[in-house]
C-alpha cells in the first residue's frame, strides 16, 4: 500500500495513548462503581432477611424499644426493636452538631476576615491535625477525661450520650470548619467591598453580606459533620456505655447503631437472626448515610440558584 | 474655586512600588469631574484614596493630606465608617449582593439603623429613579439583583449608593463593562444628578470624558500632568502628553 495512505488510516501513536487512558479510566470507575454496588446489595440482602427470613416486622424494628436478637416477644418473632439505637445515634449526632457549628463558624470567620497570614497558617495546621488523629485516641481521651468529669461535675455514670456528644464534637469541629472556610473563602472579594464602601462595619458585613451569601455552603459544611458524627463507631462506643436500652436521660447509659455494630458483629454466627438483625442496623447506617448525601446534593442545586 | 475636596502632596505606595507621586488636585463642589489616563497610571488608585478603599489592600502606605469638606480623611480620628457612607462609590464590575434588588437597595440605611419601612420604600423609589432603572424593576423589586442584565445591575449598584445620600460619588469606570446602550443610560444618568453630587468618575473612555464632564485631570505614570475645565483640557491641552493621549498617539 501507498505509505500515505496507510499513514493517514492507521491510528497515530497519540490517539492509541488517548483511547489507552480512556480504558483505564473508564476501567477504574467501572470497578468502582461495581464494588459500590455490591455493598449496597449486600447489606441491602442481609439486612432485609431479618424482615424475610426470620419475619420480624419492619415497623416494630423501627419503633420497638427491646434489643434483644435471640429472644423471641409474644407473636413469636425475635425481639428486634432498634429504637433505643436510632435514638442514641440521632442524639449524639444532633447534640455534636449543635455544640461544633457556633465554634466552626467562629474559628473559620477568624480565619478568612480577622486573622493575620500567620495566624491562618496555624489554626489551619491545627485542624489538620485535629483530623488526622486516630478515632481511638479521641475515645481513649474521652474514657479518661470525659467521662470522669460529667460523672464529677454533672451527674451519673459518665457513660452517656452527653459524653459522646462531646467526643464526636471534637472531631466533627475541624469537618464542619474546613468546610466552612471554604465556603466563606468562595464569596467573591467584591461583596465585602461593596459592603464596606456604603459604610458598613466589619461586623455588618460579616453578617450581613459573607455569612449569608454563604449559607448554603455552611448548611452543607454542618450536613457532612452530621454524617461524620452519624458513623463515627469506635470513640462513641468507649464512652456512651453501651446499654441497648432506650435512654432516659443524656446522662444514662446508651448506645448507637454503630456502638451496637462494632460490639455485636464478632459475637454472633453468620445467617442467624441476631447476625441478621446486625445488618439491618448497618443498612439503615447506609440509608441514612445516602440522606445526608441527597440533602448536600438538594442545599448545592439550592445554592447555585 | 469653592473647593471642596482638596488633595496635597500625595504619594501612595504599594510595598516599595510608588503608585501615586505626589498629586495636588482638588474639586469644587458639584458637577462631574473625569480622571483620565493609561491604564496603570494611577487613577484607580486615586479614587480608592477618597474613600480609604486603599486601607483594605495589606502593604499600602500613603502620606501627604487629604480634605473633603475641610476634614483631613486621614487623621487618626476620622471613622472609615462614617466617611464612606458621605463618600460613595461605584465599582467596574457590577456587584449587586445576591439578594432582592429591594435589599440591595436598601442595604447602606439597614445598616445605618433605619427601619422604617415607608421611610425605605420612599428611598428605594427615589434612588431607583434617579438611577434611572426604576421604570424596569419597579414590578420586581423582590427579585433578585443577579437576574437583571449587566447594565441594569450597574444601575442597581449606583441606586443603592444614591439611597444612602452621600455628597461625594465615586465611579471607577463604571460603563467599562457594559454595552453601549447601557453605558448611554448611566451618562445621562450622571447630568441629571450633577447639581446634587460631586461626582468623579475614572474613565477609559474619552468621549464618555467630553460628554459629560465638567472638570477633566489627566494622570500618566503616577503622576497628574494636567488638570482643568474639560473644554480646555480637550481643546487647548497645555502639555505635549495631554495633546498625544486624547488625540489617541498613545494609551
Amino acid at each position: 500500500m501507498d505509505p500515505i495512505k496507510k499513514k493517514i488510516q492507521s491510528n497515530s501513536r497519540e490517539t492509541r495513548q488517548d483511547l489507552f487512558g480512556k480504558i483505564v479510566t473508564y476501567t477504574c470507575i467501572a470497578l468502582i462503581v461495581l464494588v459500590v454496588l455490591s455493598i449496597f446489595v449486600f447489606v441491602a440482602s442481609k439486612g432485609m432477611a431479618t424482615f424475610f427470613v426470620n419475619k420480624a416486622n419492619f415497623w416494630d424494628f423501627l419503633s420497638g424499644k427491646n434489643w434483644n436478637p435471640t429472644m423471641l416477644d409474644s407473636k413469636g418473632s425475635p425481639m428486634l426493636g432498634a429504637l433505643p439505637m436510632i435514638t442514641g445515634s440521632f442524639g449524639v449526632t444532633i447534640l455534636a452538631v449543635l455544640f461544633a457549628t457556633p465554634f466552626a463558624i467562629g474559628t473559620a470567620l477568624y480565619m478568612t476576615e480577622i486573622a493575620s497570614g500567620k495566624g491562618e497558617r496555624i489554626l489551619q495546621s491545627v485542624i489538620e491535625l485535629l483530623v488526622g488523629i486516630p478515632s481511638v485516641v479521641y475515645g481513649f481521651i474521652g474514657l479518661s477525661v470525659i467521662v470522669p468529669f460529667v460523672r464529677n461535675y454533672i451527674g451519673g455514670s459518665g457513660y452517656g450520650i452527653l459524653s459522646g456528644s462531646f467526643v464526636l464534637f471534637v472531631m466533627v469541629l475541624p469537618t464542619v470548619t474546613s468546610m466552612t472556610v471554604d465556603s466563606l473563602r468562595a464569596v467573591p472579594r467584591f461583596y465585602k467591598e461593596a459592603s464596606l464602601a456604603l459604610g458598613a462595619t466589619k461586623w455588618q458585613t460579616i453578617y450581613k453580606v459573607i455569612l449569608r451569601s454563604s449559607t448554603s455552603g455552611i448548611l452543607t459544611a454542618i450536613i457532612f459533620g452530621m454524617a461524620r458524627a452519624f458513623g463515627e463507631a469506635l470513640a462513641v462506643q468507649m464512652v456512651i456505655g453501651n446499654a441497648a436500652i432506650m435512654p432516659t436521660s443524656l446522662l444514662s447509659s446508651a448506645s448507637t447503631l454503630t456502638s451496637v455494630l462494632t460490639m455485636g458483629i464478632g459475637n454472633t454466627v453468620m445467617g442467624t437472626v441476631a447476625n441478621n438483625a446486625l445488618w439491618s442496623l448497618a443498612l439503615i447506617l447506609l440509608l441514612m448515610s445516602l440522606f445526608f448525601n441527597i440533602v448536600v446534593r438538594l442545599i448545592g442545586r439550592k445554592g447555585r440558584m | 474655586m469653592d473647593e471642596f475636596i482638596t488633595t496635597n502632596d500625595v504619594h501612595l505606595y504599594y510595598g516599595k512600588k510608588e503608585a501615586l507621586k505626589g498629586i495636588n488636585l482638588s474639586f469644587p463642589a458639584k458637577g462631574i469631574n473625569a480622571l483620565i489616563g493609561p491604564s496603570g497610571c494611577g487613577k484607580s488608585t486615586y479614587l480608592r484614596v477618597l474613600n480609604r478603599m486603599n486601607d483594605l489592600i495589606p502593604q499600602v502606605t500613603m502620606t501627604g493630606s487629604v480634605k473633603i469638606n475641610g476634614v483631613d480623611i486621614y487623621s487618626p480620628k476620622t471613622d472609615t465608617v462614617d466617611l464612606r457612607k458621605k463618600v460613595g462609590m461605584v465599582f467596574q464590575q457590577p456587584n449587586p449582593f445576591p439578594f432582592s434588588i429591594y435589599e440591595n437597595v436598601t442595604y447602606g440605611l439597614r445598616i445605618a439603623g433605619i427601619k422604617d419601612k415607608q421611610v425605605l420604600d420612599e428611598r428605594v423609589e427615589r434612588s431607583l429613579k434617579q438611577a434611572a432603572v426604576w421604570d424596569e424593576v419597579k414590578d420586581d423589586l423582590h427579585k433578585s439583583a443577579l437576574s437583571l442584565s449587566g447594565g441594569q445591575q450597574q444601575r442597581v449598584c449606583i441606586a443603592r449608593v444614591l439611597a444612602v445620600q452621600p455628597d461625594v460619588i465615586l465611579l471607577d469606570e463604571p460603563t467599562s463593562a457594559l454595552d453601549p446602550v447601557s453605558s448611554g443610560l448611566i451618562e445621562d444618568m450622571l447630568l441629571t444628578i450633577r447639581d446634587r453630587y460631586t461626582i468623579i468618575i475614572v474613565t477609559h473612555n474619552l468621549q464618555q470624558a467630553s460628554r459629560i464632564s465638567d472638570r477633566t485631570a489627566f494622570f500618566l505614570n503616577g503622576e497628574l500632568i494636567e488638570a482643568g475645565k474639560t473644554k480646555s483640557v480637550f481643546l487647548n491641552p497645555q502639555h505635549q502628553a495631554t495633546d498625544d493621549y486624547i488625540s489617541g498617539r498613545f494609551g
